[in-house]
């Protein structure tokens, strides 16, 4: 039997693309972030917390020979922002949760919507404070005496959110395989993120550690996206740890993308 | 507009296999408004699912709109409309934001978005909800959002789970007429589950009952209760044993006679006149016709009424 299979898309649709699709999903994730402006006020309070508690300690235990020489602040700062984006994202696939259980997940898929958009546009609001919170960052720090370099900083930001929309898929295809098991999804993250964050040096140095946290470290994308943030921070755009960390983070994302839409797939079949 | 052929689907889950659609075939010409009828855990959802292309079928052949819902389902999504059996809105978002989102993800301006959704609003009356989040919107309120959101984009192709679950009757009137205004103006193709077997009768001309996986009958609901139902006239009277004579076919039960047959409207006035002549006085006479429940009842064994009560 034979089908002629019509082609022809009804007059008043434009095929909107992975471009527009993802602002669109991006801005119906951040309304939400809008609307209750009490989170995000905490999620820009949270670097300050750090800044004010964490790094007074790291400054009294540590000599400034253990951080190659820097401020313990300058050390630590593009480490903490690093830590914002890793936890931003990787509850990106948190929020998909609770759609997979009514139909609103389900609602988005029977669009033509892009596949890929939806796992970016969702990763991006996750990363959307940061921008924020890394200029707060970089002002609060004036008064210690710790310089960051704009330029830098915007370096910095750009790699981190190649890095964590990579994450973000992840995360959203973790939570799509975590569908009605949320103790699944919370149990996975945990147990993934925390070492990740401490093997990639981004809180203590490593550099005291014993050898086989040091080999571990090598093998963790993150140990050289955060080596490219204190990088990026301080203006060394020409270190090579730069461009290390643009590739860890593109890297990551290519994998990310590449699971989350095949997890998108297969949630559909 | 939909044409499938022997389309079956299989989950697995931890060792146990269901087989949730088993062997579907069925041709839906433009324009037919459907109802699929069957109870729960029957298939419905997971046939509509598949032709929606949000499950891959795991045998068979579909072909919704003009296209194969496995070669391209993209283009089938750019072609049909979807309103599910769960709420389509996000839980935290409000209502004319998730329209206005709907519009976008078919490629419609934000302005032209916007109109539509406020058409949208007025005509399933969810005006004056526009900034209340769909958390806190009443069942038959969330229901009715979905229903917008499913309409957005004036499909040519309709496909509607439990449209009308949680609706009270004025919703449901209101949401049968602007279905009837889409399917007049615009030639809407429309396929729809239900429960509600009353609503299937006065607005589908076609019903299509699933059972386990599969289609037990096709055919109008006059057809349908015309071949597996027959109409019941039960008649009080002092002498069953009597009028038990009298009337072939008749049975007794307790002080009531009981006659099953078709076309019971038409029969029951001559009926009664024979039995006046005859001397016999019929002290309340009462016409059951047959009903949709009774060709399930027929069909399948069991009542989809008791079904539905049970959900
Ligand atoms: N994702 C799934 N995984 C495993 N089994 C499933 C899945 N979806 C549906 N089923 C099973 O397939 C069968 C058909 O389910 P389906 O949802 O299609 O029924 P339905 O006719 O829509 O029922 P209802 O009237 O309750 O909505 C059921 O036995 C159900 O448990
Ligand atoms: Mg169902």
């Amino acid at each position: 039997m034979s089908v002629t299979v019509v082609t022809r898309v009804e007059p008043d649709t434009v095929r909107p693309g992975f471009v527009r699709d993802t602002v669109t999903i991006f801005l119906r994730e951040f309304q939400l972030v809008l609307r209750d402006p009490f989170s995000l006020i905490f999620s820009l309070l949270q670097p300050l917390v750090f800044l004010g508690l964490f790094a007074p300690l790291l400054a009294g235990s540590l000599s400034s020979d253990a951080l190659g020489g820097e401020s313990p602040l300058t050390w630590f700062l593009p480490g903490v922002v690093v830590m914002i984006a890793l936890f931003g994202t990787g509850s990106t696939g948190a929020n998909l949760l609770y759609e997979l259980m009514t139909g609103s997940y389900e609602r988005v898929l029977a669009t033509p919507v892009s596949r890929p958009a939806i796992l970016v546009g969702r990763a991006l609001k996750e990363l959307a404070p940061l921008v924020v919170q890394a200029v707060i960052i970089t002002l609060a720090a004036l008064p210690f005496g710790v310089r960051f370099s704009p330029a830098g900083v915007v370096v910095g930001l750009a790699i981190l959110g190649v890095f964590g929309v990579g994450l973000g898929a992840l995360s959203y295809a973790l939570g799509l395989a975590s569908r009605n098991r949320e103790w699944l999804f919370w149990g996975v993250q945990q147990t993934l993120i925390f070492p990740l964050l401490i093997l990639s040096g981004m809180m203590l140095p490593l550099e005291s550690g014993p050898g086989w946290m040091q080999a571990a470290a090598t093998v963790n994308p993150l140990t050289y996206v955060v080596n490219a943030e204190r990088a990026a921070f301080t203006g060394a755009l020409a270190d090579p740890a730069i461009l290390h960390g643009a590739i860890a983070a593109t890297l990551t994302c290519a994998v990310g993308l590449v699971v989350g839409v095949r997890a998108v797939l297969r949630s559909a079949g | 507009m939909i044409l499938t052929e022997d389309l079956r689907r299989t989950f697995r889950r931890r060792g146990a296999v269901v087989e949730a659609v088993r062997g579907i075939s069925l041709r839906v010409e433009r324009g037919e408004l459907v109802a699929v009828l069957g109870p729960n855990g029957a298939g419905k959802s997971t046939l509509l699912r598949m032709l929606t292309t949000l499950l891959r079928p795991t045998a068979g052949t579909a072909q919704v709109a003009g296209v194969d819902v496995v070669a391209d389902p993209a283009g089938v999504r750019q072609r049909i409309g979807y309103v599910g059996q769960g709420n389509a809105g996000g839980h935290h978002h409000r209502v004319l934001d998730e329209l206005v989102t709907q519009g976008a993800l078919y490629g419609r301006t934000r302005a032209a978005a916007r109109r539509r959704a406020g058409e949208l609003m007025e005509a399933l009356e969810l005006r004056g909800l526009e900034r209340r989040t769909v958390a806190s919107l009443s069942g038959g309120q969330r229901r009715r959002m979905d229903v917008a959101i499913g309409l957005v984009h004036r499909p040519g192709l309709l496909f509607l789970d439990e449209p009308t679950t949680g609706m009270d009757p004025q919703a449901r009137a209101n949401l049968w007429e602007h279905i009837t205004r889409l399917r007049r103006e615009m030639d809407t193709t429309v396929v729809l589950t239900t429960h509600y077997l009353d609503e299937a009768d006065a607005m589908a001309e076609r019903i299509v009952v699933v059972d386990h996986g599969e289609v037990i009958a096709d055919a109008g609901s006059a057809a349908l209760r015309a071949r597996h139902a027959e109409d019941r006239i039960v008649l009080e009277v002092d002498e069953p044993a009597t009028v038990k004579d009298l009337v072939d076919g008749a049975t007794v039960v307790g002080f009531r006679v009981e006659l099953r047959l078709a076309d019971g409207a038409r029969v029951l006035p001559g009926l009664l006149a024979r039995l006046e002549r005859a001397g016999v006085t019929v002290h309340a006479a009462h016409l059951h016709e047959a009903s949709l429940d009774d060709v399930f009842l027929a069909l399948t064994g069991r009542s989809l009424r008791e079904e539905g009560a049970a959900a």
